[in-house]
């Protein structure tokens, strides 16, 4: 043994430790690769002895080589060797060698479970704390699901070491199950008022990320939060509180105003010390400043204005944060951007005296800045000074160094331009002539987003059709500045859409003959395949257009003189490489060829030339498409045939070597939808085909068809004010604008004081005014010309649906779990009362009374108060409206006249399932859950069942189920039996199975609520060995059970309150604070009654005992 | 947080954190990204830089590059302070810090910054806690090796 020891601390001094593996790396700067490769064989020999201690050097060395960027996952066996070393100094290097190359595939980390498990349960706190700090880097589902428990424990510790690791490592863990927010989070909360602040601050970290993403489940803490906030002098925890807050006023307007003082002081006491400190200083204090200001930007805008007006604390700190930007420190001008950002949304005014300001940061150094700045600026825009800020920009698009940043503004501007459906543009002329200008810049990437924009505004904005064609004709023309250098460049991507507007809008040239020879120039050619095919396309619009000019002329010489034009040129385009541009150009030549023999024959031709591109185009919205409502009883994911089979599927593959075949197969499939649907689709089809711009109209009929449907007439007609002239000679300039803008409205603004003097004819300005309305004063800005946008088109039936942009793969999604709702799949079903579900472990019967109490006594508080509430409601009716309303209890036949609390008396027939009990059971590491429901049967009797499930690895068998009999109720076992047997339930669970077992009770009256206490035995059985478990629980018999929902007209409610058969009584129940609704609900789903009338906060509602008898409340919500 | 880098001037990882579980080539691709553009901004530029969805907070120190990378809504002045936290924490542990200390020690650097962050939160913000937590730590930890002896004595001895 001693010899062994000797041997391994010689061994060790052979080896390399990682300071010499540092140094040698660094001798060896010229070969390191080379170095490193004998390492690591060294590493792997070491690897491979039998000492811990030279295990663990090699894993520290190899930890060090993983952050060179070498591969060590060959190593991760060893590293979890080394994890499980008894010995701290080696455990430690294992767990840090483990959390800087484990991530979700590694297949190892399944081996770990038990050894993390038994390091968190190590007596000595740093052991834990590596195995917590380790777990955070690397937990997986499986991980997270296994130890959750364990973890769980941990957040009690007695060491505040452990407690708020563990805290924070239950963040981690939520994301990757779940399942565990909910039993865990009575634990957090607590945790909020530990003793210790590490703790306190750990709590609260986890609570605002976790409310960050679900604010709404996360408001009954805000008391809780307003006293932390109120109390703690620790920033960190403060700005994370603040930004709770931020988060949860927009939910609860009452928040804000309860804010307002702390805040208002918080602020009060910053802005002195901001005024007072350093700059330096400064970056810190805006660090608080600027979540303060975060949240009351959310708080409601009533409260703001009170904050600003009555406080003037509030608008001190809005007038310092400019201040920041004269500051040469970098750091604060971008804080001080950035809250400028966040106070530009409620105080825009204040912001936009800044302007300047802003515009200068763009010539900032620092991109950053200048991004910041770009940001602002989107938001500051308003129909007055688009054009300026427009402007500035496009100065700096000139200047800008860097195709980077010049891409950003150019994104920007056409943002700026384009927002909210283009709300802030009053000229578009001004607008294309921008980006006619953009298409100048060289080298930009986003030629394609011009593009778009060109085609969206000549689409929508019908008024400026005439315009834009012009001046895309106008850009064909000199299509060859453009293709310059476009094979590098994106910039082309704007001559599709100037052919395509070209084409499209072609009664609009001037010259159409002009236009089609520059779209047939030989240059062309060179142009990217899939905008030369729309220039072919288009040139035979602009084709039938020419025909359609001079047609009847006396002259048909022009006309065959384009058609000959064609014939010579188009050729060029049938030898293109591109098939598209290859397919097209031969089609059309052959067309024209044939038109051209027609015009030999003086036959009229235009008309139907250009019926080939009849039709009016509408916008689509890119999401129209998803909202189509999927018809009733159309099943999307059902097969329509039988799916092929594998090896069928094979074989088809080979053949299907021609691109062809593809869509044929697919048609195959459809074929057997019934006409009907056939003829749905065809319909759909057209109306996309037809309102798809870029798609070429096969058919005039698709056409028709279109034009017959809803929404066409509602094009707002275009009304156009002649003051501005709509046709700009050469090349536009967009400087021009800005003082035709201005003097234009020099001269709208000296005749609306006529008109105000003479007050006449204000109906026609109403008239075209837009939807949209801006803040007053921009309403003085009536566009240059009356301009409709068109809406971009819906289908009929769109289904409304705001989860759109929600992303599906967040995994916050998953834990957007309402957690004062204690009974989860309680709506689910009804009758069926899931109550409970606790994943803890037990330590002791203590251990498990504890947290069964953790969740059964809000549970049945919740239940009690609810009875509660309900009798004072009626208590509170009954003074109110002593007349019109009772509430009874009728006993069916003179049964018992005595007036119970809310129940009835029962006895007899029907097996109407209601739920009577939950609890809570928990095993080791075995969780079961159960499930429980409850039903009368003949006689007196109930029958409760009860689902078990398990939710353990383990196998549950020789269940008993035993209840302590109450005088009342008794639980029936079978004949011979003594009244302490339990009953065995009939079956033994593997584990993840569940199953029902049912319990008859026998009742003696259910007058009074009651308790049942019981205990459930059973053997569980693991691998090695079985241990016997005990699990307590309380089913819970409340007066309503026994009732059933059934339903009252009101005519029948009216005549049995008149009857005076009935007796009542009534209560008030003061401090509920939920919507009257959601309390109807309430009631009518755990108490069994039914709404029969309800009138504002007033409800009448009915219900019946198994035995017949009434049961009429009225409920009433009462305003203090 | 995401994750925090550290650095050269010559752009050579000196110490990595993840708090998110990823492979190793997009971590080698998303680090390389960021240190790129890190080291392409001049002295005189503010701390913060947009990239992705994220914020990249960074700051220099001596020949060092501290590097986070926080979600959208997080406050960079808090991330700021965090890493000069860190620094601060390091510098008390070695005395003077210097980023041969960080070389040599990585493994100590990376003890500081779990004790200080855990999973890309902020544990404690008391210097003196996390400082004798590990202390104790390392007390446990055997002096036996004598690699590690060779360690210290050059950095306790002083």
């Amino acid at each position: 043994m001693a010899l062994k020891i000797v041997k391994g601390s010689i061994d060790r001094m052979f080896d390399k430790n990682l300071q010499d593996l540092v140094r040698g790396i660094r001798n060896h700067k010229e070969d390191e690769a080379k170095y490193i490769s004998t390492c690591i064989d060294e590493i792997k020999q070491e690897l491979k002895q039998d000492n811990i201690a030279v295990k663990a050097n090699a894993v520290c060395k190899l930890t060090y080589l993983q952050m060179l960027g070498y591969d060590i996952s060959w190593a991760a066996f060893n590293i979890v060797e080394v994890m499980s070393s008894s010995k701290f100094t080696y455990k430690r290097i294992g767990y840090l060698a483990a959390s800087q190359c484990f991530h979700e595939g590694t297949d190892v980390i399944m081996l770990t479970t038990n050894q993390i498990r038994k390091d968190l349960s190590s007596p000595n706190q740093y052991d834990t704390g590596v195995a917590l700090t380790g777990l955070s880097c690397f937990v997986t589902p499986d991980l997270a699901r296994d130890l959750a428990n364990d973890i769980m424990t941990l957040m009690s510790h007695t060491k505040p070491y452990i407690r708020k690791k563990a805290v924070l490592i239950m963040y981690k863990v939520f994301l990757k199950y779940p399942e565990s927010l909910r039993p865990a989070f009575p634990r957090l909360k607590e945790k909020l008022e530990d003793p210790d602040p590490g703790v306190q601050s750990a709590a609260v970290n986890v609570i605002c990320e976790l409310a960050r993403r679900n604010p709404k489940n996360y408001l009954s803490l805000a008391p809780l939060f307003f006293k932390l906030m109120t109390s703690s002098t620790n920033n960190w925890v403060l700005i994370k509180i603040i930004k709770l807050f931020g988060a949860l006023t927009p939910l609860e307007p009452r928040l804000g105003k309860k804010l307002i003082e702390p805040l208002t002081n918080l602020i009060h006491r910053l802005v002195i010390t901001l005024h007072r400190a350093s700059v330096e200083k400064n970056v810190c204090l805006i660090g608080l400043v600027l979540p303060i200001v975060c949240v009351c930007v959310c708080v409601s805008n009533a409260v703001l204005i009170s904050l600003s007006s009555g406080m003037p604390n509030h608008s001190a700190s809005i007038q310092t944060v400019p201040h920041c930007l004269y500051v040469s420190l970098v750091t604060v001008k971008y804080l001080g951007l950035l809250a400028m950002s966040k106070i530009l949304k409620t105080h825009p005014k204040s912001v936009q005296s800044h302007k300047d300001l802003i515009l200068q940061c763009l010539d900032d150094k620092d991109e950053s800045i200048r991004l910041r700045a770009l940001d602002l600026l989107y938001g500051m825009v308003s129909k007055k000074n688009l054009m300026e800020i427009v402007k500035k920009l496009m100065l700096h698009v000139d200047k800008a160094e860097g195709t980077t940043y010049r891409d950003e503004l150019l994104t920007k501007i056409i943002d700026i331009c384009s927002q909210s459906n283009y709300q802030y543009i009053t000229n578009f002329e001004w607008y294309i002539s921008i980006l006619v200008e953009l298409t100048r810049l060289e080298g930009t990437r986003h030629g394609h987003l011009i593009a778009s924009q060109m085609l969206d505004v000549a689409i929508r904005v019908k008024a400026i059709r005439g315009f834009a064609v012009a001046q895309m004709a106008m850009l064909l023309d000199s299509g060859h500045l453009l293709t310059g250098n476009m094979q590098r460049n994106g910039i082309c991507e704007v001559l599709y859409a100037a052919a395509w507007i070209c084409g499209e809008f072609s009664e609009h040239l001037d010259d159409p003959m002009q236009t089609l020879e520059a779209m047939l120039r030989p240059k062309v050619a060179s142009l990217p395949g899939h905008i030369q095919a729309v220039y072919v396309q288009n040139a035979a619009k602009l084709f039938a257009t020419v025909l359609q000019k001079h047609e009847g002329a006396t002259d048909s010489q022009a006309a065959q003189d384009t058609s000959q034009l064609l014939i010579e040129r188009l050729p060029l385009f049938v030898q293109s490489a591109n098939l598209e541009v290859q397919e097209r150009a031969s089609c059309i030549l052959q067309l024209v060829k044939y038109i051209q023999k027609l015009q030999q024959k003086d036959v009229e031709v235009a008309e139907e030339v250009s019926a080939l591109f009849a039709g009016e185009l509408n916008p689509v919205a890119p999401k129209a498409q998803k909202k189509v409502p999927v018809p009733e009883g159309l099943d999307l994911d059902a097969w329509i045939n039988e799916p092929p089979s594998e090896s069928e599927s094979e074989d088809e593959k080979p053949k299907a070597v021609f691109a062809k075949e593809e869509p044929k197969q697919s048609r195959a499939r459809h074929i057997e939808v019934d006409e009907k649907e056939l003829a749905r689709r065809r319909e759909a089809r057209k109306q996309e085909q037809a309102n798809n711009p870029f798609y070429i109209k096969s058919s005039p009929s698709s056409q028709k068809v279109y034009q017959d449907a809803p929404g066409v007439e509602h094009i707002p007609v275009v009304q156009i004010d002649l003051s501005v002239p709509l046709k700009v000679p050469g090349m536009p300039m967009s400087e021009q604008y800005l003082k035709l803008e201005e003097e234009r409205r020099q001269k709208e603004r000296a005749d609306k004081k006529k008109k105000d003097k003479k007050k006449k004819k204000r109906e026609k300005r109403g008239k075209g005014k837009r939807d949209d309305s801006g803040p007053e004063s921009e309403e003085d800005i009536t566009p240059a010309h009356q301009v409709d946008i068109v809406t971009e088109e819906m289908p009929e039936n769109a289904l409304p649906s705001d989860d759109d942009d929600k992303d599906p793969n967040d995994p916050h999604k998953a834990l957007d779990i309402d957690l004062d709702k204690y009974v989860p799949s309680a709506e689910n079903t009804l009758h069926k009362v899931t109550v409970c579900m606790l994943h803890a472990e037990k330590q002791g019967d203590l251990s498990i009374t504890r947290h069964f109490l953790v969740f059964l006594v809000p549970l049945l508080v919740q239940k009690s108060l609810k009875n509660k509430k309900k009798k004072q409601k009626k208590e509170k009716d009954e003074k109110k409206k002593k007349k019109r309303h009772h509430h009874h209890h009728h006993h069916g036949d003179g049964g018992g006249g005595d007036s119970v609390q809310n129940g009835t008396v029962e006895e007899e027939e029907e097996e109407e399932p209601l739920p009577v009990s939950r609890f809570l059971p928990i095993t080791e590491q075995k969780n079961t859950v159960y499930d429980i429901q409850g039903n009368l049967q003949d006689g007196s009797q109930v029958v409760v069942s009860v689902i078990f499930e398990n939710k353990s690895n383990s196998f549950l068998k020789s269940m008993e189920f035993n209840v302590l009999d109450s005088l009342n109720s008794k639980l029936q076992r079978p004949e011979g039996a003594s009244p302490h047997d339990g009953l065995v339930v009939p079956f033994q669970l593997p584990p993840g199975v569940s199953n029902e077992a049912r319990f008859v009770f026998s009742v003696q009256s259910i007058v009074m609520p009651q308790k049942l206490k019981g205990t459930l035995t059973f053997i569980v059985k693991s691998e090695d060995s079985s241990t016997h478990e005990k699990l307590d629980f309380k089913l819970h018999f409340t007066c309503t059970s026994y009732l059933i929902t059934t339903p009252c007209y009101s005519d029948a409610y009216a005549k049995l309150l008149e009857s005076g058969d009935l007796k009542s009584s009534s209560l008030k129940l003061e401090g509920l604070n939920m919507p009257f609704h959601h309390l109807l609900a309430r009631i009518c789903f755990h108490h069994h009654f039914s709404v029969v009338e309800r009138i504002d906060s007033c409800a009448s509602m009915y219900s019946r005992s198994i035995q017949g008898h009434h049961v009429c409340l009225l409920v009433k919500t009462v305003s203090s | 947080m995401r994750f925090m880098l550290l650095f050269s001037r010559q752009g050579k990882l000196r110490l990595q954190k993840w708090y998110v579980p990823l492979s190793d080539p997009q971590k080698k691709k998303i680090s390389r990204e960021v240190i790129q553009m890190v080291l392409a901004r001049k002295p005189k530029m503010c701390s913060f830089l947009e990239w992705r969805d994220l914020k990249i907070v960074y700051k220099r120190y001596a020949s060092l590059y501290f590097c986070c990378a926080v979600e959208d809504q997080e406050n960079e002045l808090i991330t700021l302070e965090i890493i000069h936290r860190y620094v601060e924490l390091l510098d008390k542990y070695f005395g003077s810090v210097c980023e041969l200390d960080i070389i040599f020690n990585f493994e100590k650097a990376y003890y500081i910054l779990d004790e200080f962050i855990l999973g890309g939160e902020a544990q404690e913000t008391s210097k003196k806690i996390v400082l004798k937590a590990i202390e104790q730590a390392d007390m446990l930890q055997e002096v036996g090796p004598i690699y590690f002896m060779k360690a210290f004595s050059a950095r306790w001895a002083i």
